[in-house]
C-alpha cells in the first residue's frame, strides 16, 4: 500500500490499472495507453501529477540562494509567474534533481521537484537553505493536475472562475498565475500546450470531475511516458542521476554560464567538464528494424565505442521505436542496438521526435 | 474479471494451449496476461522448424510498457506461426485466444498434461494474484 493523491479514488472509479510509483499508487492507464496518448497529442488529456512535491521558498535571500542552488539561473526570472527548468546540482556536478521554479514575489519562490526524490531534496535544499534564512516549506496539502493536449487550455478554462478565465488563457508560455485559489501555469512534461494546475486537495476531485465533464480524457503515467519520450524530455533516474553531469544529458542548454562570477554549486567540476573534450554525447535513436529499445540496451558504434540507452520505447504518434541514449562522441549517423543478442540498426536523430503532434524527424 | 474458455489449458506463465485435430497444439497469452500488459506493439516470432523445450521461451510480446517472453508450454517443434501479428500485434489485445494466437507446435510426445492446468485450478492461480 502506497500514498494514495486526492484523486486516488477517480481513478479506481474509472476503472485505471494502479501501478506503484515511488511509493505512490497511480493510474498506469484507464484501458489504453496508446489511446490516450493519442488523445493528448490530438486534442486533450490530463495526469493526476499531485504526487510531485510543491516546495515554497520564502525569504528576503530567496533569491540570492536559488541562484547558488540551481544550475540555472533565477535572475532571468523577473516577471511574475515566470517559469525556468533547471538542474540541482552536488558538488561534483551531478544531478541531484531536476526541477521547475516559479517566480511568485521577490521573497517567494516556488520549486516542483519530482516525487521519487522527494526526501533527498528537502534535505539538501535545507541544508543550504540555512545560511540565506531562507524558509522551506513543503505544500503537501496542494494537489496538480497536468491539462495537456492542443484543445487543453480550452477545455480546461471551464475549470476556472470567470473573473481569471480570460487572463488564464492568456499567460505565455512557461508562466503561471493565481486563479481563485488555483495556480495555474502553461507548462507540461509532453510537448503539447497546455496548463499544470495546482489546486488544494480538498477542491482536487471536483476540478478533475469538472475536466472529465469538459472532455479531457485522463491519462495514466505510461502515455505520460511515451509523450515525454516523443518530446525528448529527460526523466529523472533513467536519463541522468547524481553520478551523470547536465553535459552528458543534453541538459547543457539549462546551464546557465553566464555571469562567469555566478558561484552555483557543482559549478567547478562542470567547467573542467566542459573545458575536456566530451567524451560522451546524449542523442536520439530511431530504430530502423522491428522491434521496441528499451532501458539499457547496449548501443554499439562500430569502430568508435559503446553507450547505452537511457530511455527506450515505442512512439505511439511515430509507430516505430525510439530512444534516448548516452553513446561515445564522435561523428556518426547510424549505430546498432543489442536486443536479445541480436544488433538491430537504429539512426541517430535530432530531438525532438515530435512537437506539438507533428512528427518533426524523417522517417 | 477475465475471460477464460473452459476448452483450453494454461500454463503458471499465462499462455493457454488449444489441442487441434490433426495433433498439433495452438498456444497464446491468456486475457489475464494481455490486459497486463497493456496495448501490445510488437511480437517477435520464432521461425517455422524451430525446436522448443518446454519452459523455454519461444516469443517475445512486446507492449508499450515492457517485454515479456511466451514459454513454450511442451516439447515440440514450431510447426506454424501467427505472420499478421508481424504488422498488426494488438490482435493478441483484441482476442487473445483467436485471431491473437502466437504460435502452434507439434509435440515430440504424447502431452503431460500434470504440468499444465485446467481452466478452473487456473482461475485459482489468477484469484491468488489478485488476493
Amino acid at each position: 500500500m502506497g500514498s494514495k493523491t486526492p484523486l486516488y479514488d477517480k481513478h479506481v472509479e474509472a476503472g485505471a490499472r494502479i501501478v506503484d510509483f515511488g511509493g505512490w499508487d497511480m493510474p498506469l492507464h484507464y484501458g489504453s495507453q496508446k489511446e490516450e496518448h493519442h488523445a493528448v497529442r490530438q486534442r486533450a488529456g490530463m495526469f493526476d501529477v499531485s504526487h510531485m512535491t510543491i516546495v515554497d521558498l520564502r525569504g528576503e535571500r530567496v533569491r540570492d540562494f536559488l541562484r547558488h542552488l540551481l544550475a540555472n539561473d533565477v535572475a532571468k526570472l523577473q516577471v511574475h509567474g515566470k517559469a525556468l527548468y533547471t538542474c540541482m546540482l552536488n558538488e561534483q556536478g551531478g544531478v541531484i534533481d531536476d526541477l521547475i521554479v516559479y517566480f511568485l514575489g521577490e521573497t517567494w519562490f516556488r520549486l516542483i521537484v519530482n516525487a521519487a526524490t522527494r526526501d533527498k531534496d528537502l534535505a539538501w535544499i535545507r541544508q543550504h537553505a540555512v545560511g540565506y534564512d531562507v524558509d522551506v516549506h513543503e505544500r503537501a496539502e496542494l494537489a496538480m493536475i497536468a491539462v495537456q493536449g492542443p484543445s487543453a487550455r480550452e477545455l480546461a478554462a471551464s475549470c476556472i472562475d470567470a473573473e481569471w478565465r480570460e487572463q488564464a488563457l492568456e499567460l505565455k508560455l512557461f508562466t503561471g498565475m493565481e486563479a481563485g485559489g488555483l495556480f495555474v501555469a502553461r507548462t507540461g512534461y509532453t510537448g503539447e500546450d497546455g496548463w499544470e494546475i495546482v489546486v488544494p486537495a480538498e477542491r482536487a476531485p471536483a476540478v478533475w470531475d469538472q475536466l472529465v465533464a469538459a472532455g479531457v480524457a485522463p491519462c495514466g503515467l505510461g502515455a505520460r511516458d511515451t509523450l515525454r519520450l516523443e518530446a525528448a524530455m529527460n526523466l529523472y533516474g533513467s536519463d541522468m542521476d547524481e553520478s551523470i553531469s547536465p553535459l552528458e544529458a543534453g541538459l547543457g542548454w539549462t546551464i546557465a554560464w553566464d555571469p562567469d562570477d555566478r558561484d552555483f554549486i557543482g559549478r567547478g567540476p562542470l567547467e573542467a567538464m566542459r573545458a575536456a573534450a566530451t567524451k560522451r554525447r546524449f542523442v536520439g535513436l530511431l530504430l530502423e528494424d522491428k522491434g521496441v529499445l528499451r532501458n539499457h540496451q547496449r548501443v554499439v558504434v562500430e569502430g568508435v565505442g559503446e553507450g547505452e540507452i537511457t530511455s527506450g520505447g515505442f512512439s505511439p504518434t511515430i509507430g516505430r521505436s525510439i530512444a534516448l541514449a548516452r553513446v561515445p562522441a564522435g561523428d556518426y549517423e547510424s549505430a546498432h542496438v543489442d536486443v536479445r543478442g541480436k544488433l538491430l540498426n537504429v539512426r541517430i536523430v535530432k530531438t525532438p521526435f515530435v512537437r506539438n503532434g507533428q512528427v518533426r524527424i524523417d522517417i | 474479471m477475465s475471460e477464460l474458455p473452459g476448452d483450453l489449458l494454461y500454463t503458471s506463465e499465462h499462455e493457454w494451449l488449444r489441442r487441434e485435430n490433426d495433433g498439433s497444439v495452438t498456444v497464446g497469452v491468456t486475457d489475464h496476461a494481455q490486459s497486463a500488459l497493456g496495448d501490445l506493439v510488437y511480437v517477435e516470432l520464432p521461425e517455422v522448424g524451430q525446436d522448443v523445450d518446454s519452459g523455454g521461451d519461444m516469443a517475445v510480446v512486446e507492449s508499450v510498457k515492457a517485454a515479456s517472453d511466451v514459454y513454450a508450454p511442451i516439447d515440440g517443434s514450431i510447426v506454424a506461426v501467427n505472420e499478421e501479428l508481424a504488422d498488426d500485434p494488438e490482435k493478441v489485445n483484441a482476442d487473445p485466444y483467436g485471431d491473437g494466437w502466437i504460435v502452434r507446435i507439434k509435440p515430440n510426445e504424447s502431452i503431460d498434461e500434470s504440468t499444465l492446468m485446467a481452466p478452473d485450478a487456473y482461475q485459482e492461480l489468477l484469484d491468488q494474484e489478485d488476493a
